[in-house]
């Protein structure tokens, strides 16, 4: 990786404003009984890192889709160059220089990603295949991609869909280039790198809206600040402000405009007294020796051994793709192992199935929230008990107890936050940190044992994050043994206290939290990754 | 029964399962394109009725076959219409439509025929076929393949037509990404809507040439419900296929064959009860799909309409 990539922005800010390339006059938007967006007002310019802040379910991807031509406005204008204009396919945003990267990935699963990054071309051709190798190669020279072109899209991690997704966003001719979230599932080093290729594309006179929950990241990477709250803009700093302002006030006004009721503590993270495990007694998860192939070129895992004691977080760190997610799907049941054992207290659960692993208080917090964590037509008190149909207090004799499932639901919307207009509301229309909310209640509900979280933040607002980690601590505290899978190292390092390490596929090493851990699991880390170029 | 392994029985059989097999390749090379941009196609049936009575009506007051044909794959489009308006466009429920617009061309065509052609029952000539030269001198093969009608020979060109547009072209990755994630096609700024349509009418053409097909040579006659669940057995084709034109034709001709069956005891004089017979293909189907229904593998947004925007 190239040197500069890792540097900060430049000091010297650019000239007086340019007119707008794009700019929002009043617009509105209401789904059924939501106020997504209403009377906003925004200006994008060539050249400025425009950062979009607010909480979950603030409007900010309903903003997206309006510039992107997937929605269209109830009320006010869309500005560009000057004009009104009507947005009414997202051809006509890409006809007009507007680029996205999505929040939920929108890729085709059954195509391989070449074919992905290949659909917009004229309909009689080949596929240019060599000019896209081309291309990609440029691209990855200042973004690292390390995703096979001819990789099957739908057997990718979500870390490496949201790099085709950008690389899909960099290909394009744009003027005006979003980023909604798309550094959500990024290692530390590809959010520099992204952030330095942002800075880049502004030199080059882009417009670029990033979207972001991490408040780093909006100070570090943007040039003005906009937040959204319920729908409408409750503030924006501009370049001059941010520029004078050092981080500890600018994080404070950030959020102090997001959450106006909330006090900045200046830390997304709980604070959490290490305790050393006993590890002198049974292990409550023992794996030993697992092997799983990985399906058609993405990574296996190998050999791999760990326990797990009770009341204990045990961090699984590492860059994306790595096996992470294997792990966790041979705990719970989803894939078989080709040879190796797993034991849960004391008894082998090799060959027991995901429901009755979950009956011995096994539970997994998928990564995929819309595609295999939620069905996204049913309501959200249906998902909440997903899990647990046909069983009692909520069925009784086959009969659906509607009643008790109610009360249950409405407990769980209260308790975990999630914002949604209703119970009955399905849970795909929900913005997509609320639908993390309302998985993460369902997995902690009843007899949990071993919990394993895979990337449970990610998507959620600061607000959000705070509470959920303050959770999964609450729940090691219960004596539940936790497994956690991130790749965001501020919160592996905050949460656990042993901290195991994946790289290709195997256990690059397992450390205890002490104060030089962070050194060495980055060591670990990037050791694996050097590795793999 | 010792008529069976012999030249005259083999070569009907053959030449049976061609002229009974090319209806069915023509509905599943259709309701392969439509399933592969994620529409589910059961109103092929009533489209073959409706290529099948365009096509007769048009050769017998114009005396041209391919007039005909043309007719037929026009009278399947304007069936196709209808399934556009309602499914593609304002996302209606593929199947109930599919099923009403086939029950009412079963009707309509059927009161069409009574008024027209119910008391002549006029018939067309047998058609002039097309021999190949030194290839339709094959013993068996070649009357059955290579001295045929020449709308058989493109018929079975189109396999590789398609497999060429199916695999080489850019079309060929919009149809699998708007029956897949049709937002990820949306998104790259290709119309999903457009790219559903074309699939819908060329499901419409083809079905509409397979009917046409079906009167005018395989029986020269048109008459009431004569498709027989042709256009169905099409569906069941399309979705055992796997998206692959060629797997499309092997299963035609299987069912061709089937359906041949009848036609080739008879020559040899086997007495079998007619009623069994014609179950055969339907038995088939059954078989194939309990052996490789498994196997088939579906287009995730099959059925599935493509609104927008919506979550
Ligand atoms: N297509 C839709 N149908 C119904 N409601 C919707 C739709 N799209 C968005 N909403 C609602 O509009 C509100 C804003 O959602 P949006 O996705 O814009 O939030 P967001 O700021 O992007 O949140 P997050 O940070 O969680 O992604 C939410 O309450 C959401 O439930
Ligand atoms: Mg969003």
């Amino acid at each position: 990786m190239p040197a500069d990539t890792l540097m900060a922005k430049p000091h010297a800010r650019p000239q007086p404003l340019a007119a707008p390339l794009v700019a929002l006059r009043g617009i509105g938007k209401r789904f059924a009984n939501v106020v997504a967006n209403e009377s906003i007002d925004l200006e994008l310019r060539a050249g400025e890192v425009h950062v979009l802040l607010g909480e979950n379910g603030a409007g900010k991807s309903t903003l997206v889709a309006l510039l992107s031509g997937l929605l269209q406005p109830d009320a006010g204008q869309i500005i560009v160059d000057g004009s009104p204009m009507r947005i009414l396919s997202p051809g006509a945003a890409l006809a007009l220089g507007i680029g996205t990267v999505f929040q939920h990935v929108m890729l085709s699963p059954a195509l391989t990603v070449a074919e992905n990054l290949l659909l917009g071309q004229g309909w009689w051709r080949r596929p240019a295949r060599a000019a896209l190798d081309q291309a990609v190669g440029a691209i990855a020279r200042d973004f690292g991609l390390n995703v096979d072109l001819d990789a099957v899209t739908g057997e990718l991690s979500l870390g490496e869909q949201q790099q085709v997704e950008i690389i899909r966003g960099l290909l394009r001719q744009t003027r005006l280039l979003i980023f909604d979230e798309s550094t959500s599932m990024l290692t530390p080093q590809g959010i520099e790198e992204l952030g330095a290729l942002m800075r880049r594309l502004v030199e080059r006179g882009l417009a670029i809206v990033f979207i972001t929950h991490k408040l780093d990241e909006a100070r570090r990477f943007g040039d003005r600040i906009t937040v959204l709250r319920l729908g409408r803009k409750v503030g924006e700093i501009s370049s001059e402000r941010l520029e004078a302002l050092d981080d500890a006030s600018a994080h404070q006004e950030i959020v102090s405009l997001m959450f106006e009721t909330i006090k900045a503590t200046g830390e997304a993270v709980v604070g959490k007294e290490r305790k050393r495990v006993a590890m002198s007694g049974k292990p409550l998860l023992e794996l030993r020796d697992i092997t799983v192939t990985g399906q058609s070129g993405s990574t296996g895992i190998e050999a791999i051994s760990l326990s797990v004691w009770p009341g204990e977080v045990l961090g699984i760190a590492g860059i994306d793709g790595n096996g992470q997610k294997l792990i966790a799907e041979a705990i719970a049941g989803q894939r078989r192992l080709d040879s190796g054992k797993i034991t849960f207290g004391g008894i082998a659960i090799d060959n027991l199935d995901v429901g009755a692993r979950r009956k011995l208080g096994i539970r997994y917090l998928t990564d995929d929230r819309l595609s295999e964590g939620s069905v996204a037509a049913f309501a959200v008190s249906a998902n909440l008990l997903l899990k647990e149909i046909g069983k009692e207090p909520f069925w009784s004799r086959g009969f659906t107890r509607t009643a008790v499932i109610d009360v249950h639901a409405n407990a769980q919307v209260k308790e975990f936050d999630v914002r949604t207009p209703s119970i009955r509301t399905p849970i795909g229309k929900l913005s997509g940190g609320n639908i993390q909310k309302a998985l993460l209640a369902r997995e902690l509900f009843g007899d949990a044992r071993l919990v394993i979280f895979s990337k449970p933040t990610y998507g959620l607002d600061y607000n959000n994050i705070v509470t959920s980690r303050r959770r999964i601590a609450e729940v090691g505290a219960r004596g539940i043994a936790v497994i956690l899978i991130s790749t965001d190292l501020e919160e592996i390092l905050a949460l656990s206290d042993r901290i195991a390490v994946m790289s290709r596929g195997r256990i690059a090493g397992i450390l205890e939290n002490t104060g030089d851990a962070r050194l060495a699991v980055g060591g670990l880390m990037v050791g694996g990754a050097l590795e793999h170029g | 029964m010792e008529g069976l392994l012999q030249v005259p029985f083999l070569t009907a059989l053959l030449a049976g399962a061609v002229t009974a097999g090319i209806p069915l390749l023509l509905a599943g090379l259709g309701e392969q394109m439509s399933e592969k941009a994620g529409v589910l196609n059961v109103g092929i049936e009533g489209m073959m009725l409706g290529g099948a009575y365009a096509g007769f009506l048009t050769a017998i007051s114009s005396g041209s076959i391919w007039l005909g044909f043309l007719a037929g794959a026009c009278g399947g489009a304007l069936v196709a219409v209808p399934m556009v308006i309602l499914c593609v466009q304002r996302g209606l429920n593929q199947i109930v439509i599919g099923i009403g617009l086939t029950l009412g061309l079963e009707g309509l065509t059927a009161i069409l025929h009574h008024v027209q052609f119910s008391r002549t029952y006029p018939r067309l000539a047998r058609v002039e076929t097309l021999p190949i030269p030194l290839l339709s001198d094959i013993p068996i093969l070649g009357p059955a393949l290579f001295d045929r009608h020449p709308f058989v020979y493109l018929a079975f060109l189109l396999v590789p037509a398609l497999a060429i547009l199916y695999r080489g072209t850019n079309f060929g990755l919009w149809l699998r990404a708007a029956g897949d994630r049709p937002a990820a096609l949306d998104v790259t700024g290709i119309d999903v809507i457009a790219t559903r349509t074309v699939a819908v009418i060329f499901t419409g053409l083809m079905a509409g040439l397979g009917g046409a097909f079906l009167a005018n040579v395989g029986a020269g006659i048109f008459v009431p419900f004569m498709t027989h669940g042709d256009g169905f057995i099409g569906v069941v084709l399309a979705m055992l296929a796997r998206g692959r034109a060629a797997s499309v034709l092997a299963g035609a001709m299987i069912f061709g064959g089937c359906l041949s069956l009848t036609t080739a005891f008879q020559i040899a004089g086997v007495n079998v009860p007619t009623d069994v017979i014609q179950m055969l293909p339907f038995a088939t189907v059954m078989v194939v799909l309990i052996v490789f229904g498994r196997q088939a593998s579906l287009p995730v947004a099959l059925g599935l309409p493509y609104v927008r925007g919506e979550r």
